[in-house]
């Protein structure tokens, strides 16, 4: 009888560290989420960073610049020393020119790498391009602004005489090949996603992969590949440093694409590399035009996130 | 009573064919044009900057002549940052992801923090500069230095890192987390010991992809002021530094034509960098990642 009361015994001082084991274990069972939740609201910390910081020294701005001169003015002269002139629709017009041209150029090629890559395309094919299509994305921009400055726009000096060596459409054209590895491969995605029993279907009636890919896979990936689009826009609109290198530090409020233009990311960069001190109105105007430029690209990034949740096709 | 006239069919057919072929390779020359322009790009660099490739432009400081003009200070540089940025970003990354995963309840707080790490991704860099100059450069004070650098470019590669650990963590399959709490192991043991051991390569595949685009990211460090010239290495986390692509930024804008030669040499670098950065990626993919 002694020997088993002892187990006992000794079980019940076992059963004790144990529980006081427990105890510990239960305390980092219930602590670790809450850790992991705080480590996880620092993006959103970022977020308000973000918001606040450019929300409070934009009405710091504004109160020294009247607001309607802000968003009507249609000239951006913050260093003339007699009336410095805060209107910040120049600064968009530069962005919206090379918005434009870097679309005209990645839409059509990006769209026809996709349907290459997804309908004509053999794997082995496939397995090789793609790979490239993500180097292309991975360059860093300040190579691309390089290339811009140096490589494009002297072929294209050559073609049109009148181009200056800061313009629009250089650097239009480098975040077009920028950004089409992007819509390249968003659009692939969509258009992979499509079932396969839809498009044999199609080829069963006696279409040709053209027809296939035009009219039935375009239409049924429409809601990916306008996405695709939408955010490639919206990263062309923040693109920084091909702009500030090839596209030049001349605010204007024009069409002109050949001739030195602003935008609103260059805009920031001159002044930041500039030595405008801490406090003054310019110094304040970066705010300002950046909270701009994070409106855009918000605006964009929301509208792509409607786009594919209202029209999404599910098979 | 024949429903198809065979003539007609044929008749069409010759054209829909040749239509089909032709834009086939329409298509594939579209896709060419992306690839060529990756090869007229490295091209052009390595053919222009590679005269400039040498010891003493390893070991040389930045200077006004163009012969004498090295990358020292700004490889080094980048490092430094990348010292700060890799555990930083990998930590809170991998945290979120975890949270996200695993103890997120399905609420409006949760899909709040989902959505918001989305838009977090879609904020141009330029911007991220702005709150790195506010926050971390003149409210905490930290200065122009490698700390503030490296927490205003943690914070840019959190949603990239995120995403990927999230899929990372996704993939280990349901099985294996079950026969963890069959054995009796309790929620943070199966994280700890069974899910991210698993889920581990694909986190570092992510996030080493993720680093290296912070290496080449310019514009924040131009909006918080990193100096170009600098004629010392750093030697504490609150040292002045410049980094790789703010040197090939300098170079670039000054009108010296040698000075193009210059930026050219150092984008080889920074490609090199790069590549060197990606190679370990995919290798631990390779490697490490199991299929289940």
């Amino acid at each position: 009888m002694a020997t088993s009361e002892q187990t006992e015994k000794l079980s019940i001082q076992q059963m004790i560290e144990e529980q006081r084991g427990k105890k510990a274990k239960k305390r980092i069972e219930k602590s670790i989420p809450i850790i992991l939740f705080l480590i996880a609201s620092i993006s959103v910390l970022t977020t308000f960073g973000i918001v606040f910081t450019l929300i409070f020294e934009t009405i710091e701005f504004f109160q020294r610049v009247p607001f309607l001169d802000f968003i009507f003015g249609k000239e951006w002269l913050p260093f003339s020393n007699k009336e410095p002139l805060f209107g910040i629709l120049p600064l968009i017009a530069g962005t919206l020119k090379v918005t434009a041209i870097a679309v005209v150029v990645a839409v059509p090629f990006g769209l026809a790498s996709a349907v290459y890559l997804s309908e004509y395309a053999s794997d082995n094919t496939r397995r090789i391009i793609k790979p490239i299509l993500e180097v292309l994305a991975g360059v860093p921009t300040i190579v691309y602004g390089f290339f811009a400055l140096t490589f494009v726009t002297p072929l294209l000096q050559q073609f049109i005489p009148d181009l200056k060596i800061f313009n629009a459409l250089s650097p239009g054209i480098v975040v077009g090949i920028m950004i089409l590895p992007m819509i390249a491969s968003l659009s692939e995605d969509a258009m992979t996603s499509v079932p396969n029993s839809i498009r044999d279907g199609a080829l069963a009636l006696g279409a040709t992969k053209l027809e296939v890919a035009v009219k039935v896979v375009l239409p049924a990936a429409l809601s990916g590949i306008m996405a695709s689009i939408v955010l490639a826009v919206s990263r062309a609109i923040g693109e920084t440093m091909i702009v500030s290198l090839a596209g030049g530090s001349t605010p204007r409020f024009d069409l002109d694409m050949t001739d030195s233009i602003q935008t609103m990311t260059a805009y920031i960069v001159q002044v930041s590399t500039g030595d405008a001190g801490f406090g003054t109105t310019i110094y304040y105007s970066i705010y300002a035009v950046g909270f701009t430029l994070f409106l855009f690209t918000l605006l964009m990034n929301w509208l792509a996130h409607a786009i594919s949740k209202r029209f999404r096709e599910e098979y | 009573m024949r429903h198809i006239d065979h003539k007609n069919v044929v008749k069409r057919m010759g054209s829909r064919m040749i239509l089909n072929k032709t834009f086939k390779a329409i298509f594939f020359m579209a896709t060419l044009f992306a690839l060529l322009s990756l090869a007229i790009l490295f091209y052009r660099i390595v053919s222009q900057g590679i005269g400039f490739i040498s010891i003493d432009f390893f070991t040389n400081f930045g200077s006004r002549i163009p012969e004498n003009a090295g990358i020292v200070a700004a490889l080094v540089g980048s490092l430094w940052m990348m010292a700060v940025i890799a555990p930083v970003s990998l930590i809170l990354g991998v945290g979120s992801a975890i949270y996200l995963e695993e103890y997120a309840k399905k609420n409006k707080l949760n899909d709040f923090i989902r959505m918001n790490i989305a838009n977090l991704a879609g904020v141009p860099s330029v911007v991220f500069g702005l709150l790195g100059l506010t926050i971390f450069v003149r409210a905490l004070a930290l200065g122009n230095s490698i700390l503030a650098a490296g927490f205003t470019m943690s914070l840019l590669i959190l949603p990239v890192i995120i995403v990927a650990s999230q899929e990372a963590i996704r993939a280990v399959p349901k099985e294996l987390r079950e026969a963890s709490y069959g054995m009796g192991a309790t929620k943070w043991q199966t994280i700890s010991k069974v899910v991210l051991p698993s889920a581990i390569p694909g986190i570092l595949t992510g996030g080493i992809l993720a680093l290296s685009r912070a290496i080449g990211e310019t514009a924040p460090l131009v909006v918080i002021g990193i100096p170009v010239i600098i004629q010392f290495l750093p030697d504490n986390l609150l040292s002045q530094f410049t980094a790789l692509p703010m040197q090939i930024f300098d170079w670039a804008k000054r009108p010296q034509e040698a000075f193009q030669s210059v930026a050219a040499a150092g984008i080889i670098v920074l490609m090199m960098f790069l590549l060197i950065m990606n190679s370990i990626a995919v290798v631990i993919r390779n490697k490490f990642q199991k299929r289940y």
